[in-house]
């Protein structure tokens, strides 16, 4: 197993390219680089290879696809629709399923990595937000991210109204009704989009250009930028033995890393063609041509639109009409208030916690969920907030499919919006002080080990062993999470700059709710040993929960 | 083979950053080992070997999983050439055999070099030490003073006639691309104007009212034989009967009623012999609201469930439409058929910023626009 020297042809390219850019150096710092390892840490490469994908198939679709709403008598081979007018870019379409080899293939494999693509994004986000790994120095990348999804969402829009069937074209007329009725510049909006009255003969074709052109230019470069950012800032690790906040414990690049990486894209690729072979997935031959005289009936848009469907189901028909102008707040509040509560929220995140704690400190350890539980809490209610949204986004399938009353899920949609959120933030706020006890008590009394002794009083107990070391480390990882100090007490009563006037009393009452240690690790029995002997009934309370 | 299984943690400057053709770091990191070193072998802290009976037993398994996928790989090139696409179950065919080669290439290629990695290559537990992202202090003075020593060269601070004449060039040249963006919308701005009308209000050629015509046949109606109640019809105007455009405002929808059945809210004299049309565009935001329950009169909208009750004058009864869909004046011509005499009183469809209370305006003018 003689590592030997490095094989002739392999020596002098290298030597070539180093002659002329000096790889070499950059290859010395970074053969070698330790990437850390989690199994949540492999949910935004599902994202990353998707959109890989995503390029592979689309432009395989883009040497067929004609983008143009010109009219044409369709004479393929799909007989249903032979003779019947309809625009190039349906016709197209259909080629491409009917009469392109792979076509059908290339095109549900398409769409299932948009849906991966989006459904990556949002679990990686997830992961990202619940470990508070976007806090410094990582609060760019977040804001990359967070751009990333907007984007993508719109990439996903923009590629589902090309085909021009009559569901997408449904979409399209939504998306016409919500641009149409912002105020002031609704109309403008509209005109220009559509280069007159809806639906002319332009979308498609713009449309196109900024889903296979502009948006996927733009996704392509802040996805390199989150690349080289996460390599340079090097990735958070999870909390355990022998990793600390200045150190990266795991496997290196080359060739561990890479070879996991190069598998992990074949495993997603080869998801993708599994489904895309298996799972038929917007079958346009079925749905027609587009006309905005029909419709029809269970028509729902891909899963990320879910949540827009939703909200503009569960609003009650609010309109104002003032000095011969119309607001027309059932399609403005539901279109965008809660895409930007959102949105709006997650970028801002970083910034308000490091407001409310005053932390300005690197943090390189993901935070167990558990650890931090009102940012736990918030983004469990904003999961809960958009769920809501996204389920009603099917209340007609839900209404039919267990025999109840349309109109009634829509009302109780509309107390769940706001009463889920609250139930889930408080649900989840004693969950995780109840996980906590937990970790404390195995810390403060070990693990149950299944012997049973009696004790010389006749008493019987389980014994406790100290926890497996990985374990205790991992729990140990906890740190308190900071408060904006309070100085006032020993500086005269007087609270110390930052913390005046009313949003400064504000702040140091977030801060203090917010912040600080709840469940301290070691806290209620410090002096515990890690005994092979329970402490008997104090004990059975603590590790009961 | 040494079966290194020391977990120390090593700083950073204790692993090896091996470079390919450097000598083996064994010889370095020999003062920690507390076995027997084999020359050559890649004994380094932190990197655990795997037994010689494991790696023999991935390689065999990862070498059948690249062969699955060599065949699988040719699967898929004679695939393309055998099956033909042309009509749906050939299509099926072709698609099930492409998809399921591709998918069985990428999986076995996937689960082989997966094998390789748990297999064969050593357990890895390196330690990197990690640096504050800052630079420096002398680094951040360094650029600091360069960035105003630079400034100050370039002449930019010290004289404002270059700084301005500078900037108010570039103000234009920004707007530029906007001024392009024009003509993306039509060559008229009053869309308003435009989004109150619909080909309804216009005369036909001749000079006459226009029919109303089936969805699909394009057949004019004739108030006769549209005659039992209950009966409901998707309707077009004549001569737009594939405008797009046209069709996204004027399409609707046509009901017949019992006289009885008639509520307040519907405008009787733009209706014939209990023959009612409404815009079938919802006024949400526009999607053909195309159901109807013919015992409750009630015109559904697939998209938000708005909910009308086309007895009433369409008035809104359940779900996020502001506004009734307004109702079409019709009557018949000489021949009998079903004509618009009039456009809609109110623009269908969709609310807009410069829409006002159109409805109002209707009331105050005793019905008309």
């Amino acid at each position: 197993m003689s590592t030997g020297t490095v094989p002739k042809p392999i020596a002098s390219t290298s030597s070539f390219i180093d002659d002329r850019i000096g790889a070499g150096n950059f290859l010395k710092r970074n053969l070698r680089k330790v990437f850390p390892d989690h199994w949540s840490f492999l949910l935004g490469e599902i994202a990353l290879y998707s959109f890989i994908v995503l390029l592979l198939t689309g432009t395989f679709l883009t040497f067929f696809f004609k983008p143009s709403m010109g009219h044409v008598v369709y004479d393929g081979s799909y007989e249903p629709l032979k003779g019947i007018m309809m625009s190039e870019a349906y016709a197209s379409t259909l080629h491409i399923s009917f009469d392109v080899r792979g076509g059908l293939l290339m095109r549900q494999m398409h769409h299932w990595a948009a849906l991966l693509f989006v459904a990556g994004m949002m679990v990686h986000a997830l992961r990202v937000f619940f470990t508070g790994a976007y806090r410094k120095p990582r609060e760019l990348n977040w804001l990359i991210g967070v751009g990333l999804l907007t984007l993508a969402l719109l990439e996903g829009l923009t590629g589902y109204s090309l085909p021009d069937d009559l569901l997408s074209g449904a979409g399209l007329r939504i998306t016409e009704g919500v641009a149409i009725s912002l105020p002031l510049v609704g109309t403008w909006i509209t005109f220009f989009l559509f280069g007159g009255e809806y639906p002319g003969e332009d979308v498609v074709s713009r449309f196109y250009s900024l889903h296979i052109l502009l948006i996927p230019g733009i996704l392509l470069a802040l996805i390199t930028a989150h690349m080289i950012l996460m390599w340079v800032q090097k990735h958070t690790q999870m909390p355990g033995k022998g990793r600390t906040n200045t150190n990266v414990v795991g496997a290196p690049f080359y060739p561990a890393f890479m070879a996991k990486a190069g598998a992990y894209f074949m495993f997603t690729f080869g998801a993708i063609a599994l489904l895309g072979t298996f799972a038929q997935i917007n079958p346009i031959w079925l749905f027609g041509p587009y006309s905005p005289a029909d419709i029809s009936a269970g028509s729902q848009p891909d899963f990320y639109m879910g949540f827009l469907e939703g909200s503009l189901r569960l609003m009650p028909s609010w309109e104002i009409n003032f000095l011969g102008f119309t607001l027309p707040l059932s399609v403005l509040i539901p279109a965008l208030v809660p895409m930007g509560i959102v949105m709006t929220g997650l970028a801002l995140y970083p910034f308000i916690e490091r407001w409310v704690t005053g932390d300005r400190s690197e943090h390189h350890i993901a935070e167990r969920p558990r650890n931090n539980p009102h940012r736990t809490s918030i983004g469990i209610s904003a999961v809960t907030f958009y769920g809501v949204l996204w389920l009603l986004g099917a209340n007609d399938e839900i209404a039919a499919f267990f025999h109840v009353s349309l109109n009634w899920t829509t009302y109780v949609g509309r107390v769940l919006v706001f009463a889920g959120p609250a139930l889930a933030y408080f649900i989840t706020y004693r969950m995780c002080l109840g996980l906590q006890r937990s970790d404390a008590a195995v810390i403060g009394h070990g693990v149950e080990s299944g012997v049973i002794k009696r004790l010389p009083s006749g008493e019987y107990i389980e014994v406790h062993v100290p926890p497996n070391e990985a374990i205790e480390a991992h729990m140990r990882g906890k740190t308190a999470i900071p408060v904006i100090a309070d100085t006032s007490a020993d500086g005269g009563g007087i609270p110390p700059k930052g913390m005046r006037g009313p949003l400064g009393k504000l702040r140091a009452k977030l801060s203090k709710a917010y912040g600080g240690e709840k469940i301290p690790l070691d806290g209620e029995h410090p002096h515990e040993e890690h005994a092979a002997v329970g402490s008997g009934e104090d004990d059975k309370s603590l590790t009961r929960h | 083979m040494t079966d290194s299984n020391h977990d120390i943690e090593q700083p950073e400057g204790r692993v090896p950053k091996r470079v390919i053709g450097t000598p083996s770091p064994a010889a370095d990191t020999a003062l920690l080992g507390t076995e027997e070193q084999h020359a050559g072998d890649l004994d380094v802290p932190g990197v655990t070997l795997q037994n010689e009976a494991t790696a023999k037993k991935g390689e065999k398994i990862a070498a059948l999983c690249f062969t699955v996928a060599l065949i699988a790989g040719i699967g898929f090139i004679v695939s393309y050439v055998a099956f033909q696409v042309g009509d749906i179950d050939k299509t099926q065919v072709s698609n099930l055999a492409l998809g399921g080669a591709l998918t069985l290439a990428l999986l076995s290629l996937a689960a082989g070099i997966v094998v390789w990695v748990r297999m064969i290559m050593p357990k890895y537990n390196l330690v990197q030490e990690r640096h504050p992202m800052a630079s420096d202090g002398q680094a951040r003075e360094y650029v600091a003073e360069t960035f105003l020593q630079g400034a100050a060269e370039s002449g930019i601070t010290k004289r404002p006639l270059l700084r301005r004449t500078l900037l108010l060039a570039a103000a234009p040249l920004g707007l530029a691309p906007l001024v392009l963006l024009r003509d993306l919308g039509p060559s008229y701005a009053d869309f308003p104007k435009k989004l109150r009308h619909t080909v309804w209000g216009e005369k036909t050629k001749d000079g006459k009212h226009r029919k109303l015509v089936v969805e699909g046949t394009g057949a004019p109606i004739r108030a006769a034989d549209f005659n039992s109640p209950g009966g409901i019809l998707s309707v077009v105007p004549e001569g737009y009967e594939h405008d797009l455009n046209a069709l996204a405002k004027a399409t609707l929808i046509l009901i017949k009623f019992r006289p009885e059945e008639i509520k307040s809210g519907t405008n009787l004299n733009w209706t014939h012999d209990g023959i009612v049309a409404y815009s079938k565009i919802c006024t949400h935001v526009g999607c053909p609201a195309a159901l109807y329950e013919q015992t409750t009169h009630h015109i559904l909208c697939p998209c938000h469930q708005s909910t009308f009750d086309a007895a009433d004058g369409a008035k809104v009864i359940f779900g996020p439409a502001a506004r009734p869909l307004p109702q079409l004046p019709i009557a018949v011509d000489n021949e009998g058929y079903l004509v618009a005499t009039a456009d809609f009183a109110v623009p269908p469809g969709p609310s807009f910023w410069e829409r006002g209370d159109a409805e109002a305006e209707v009331r105050e003018n005793g019905g008309h626009a």
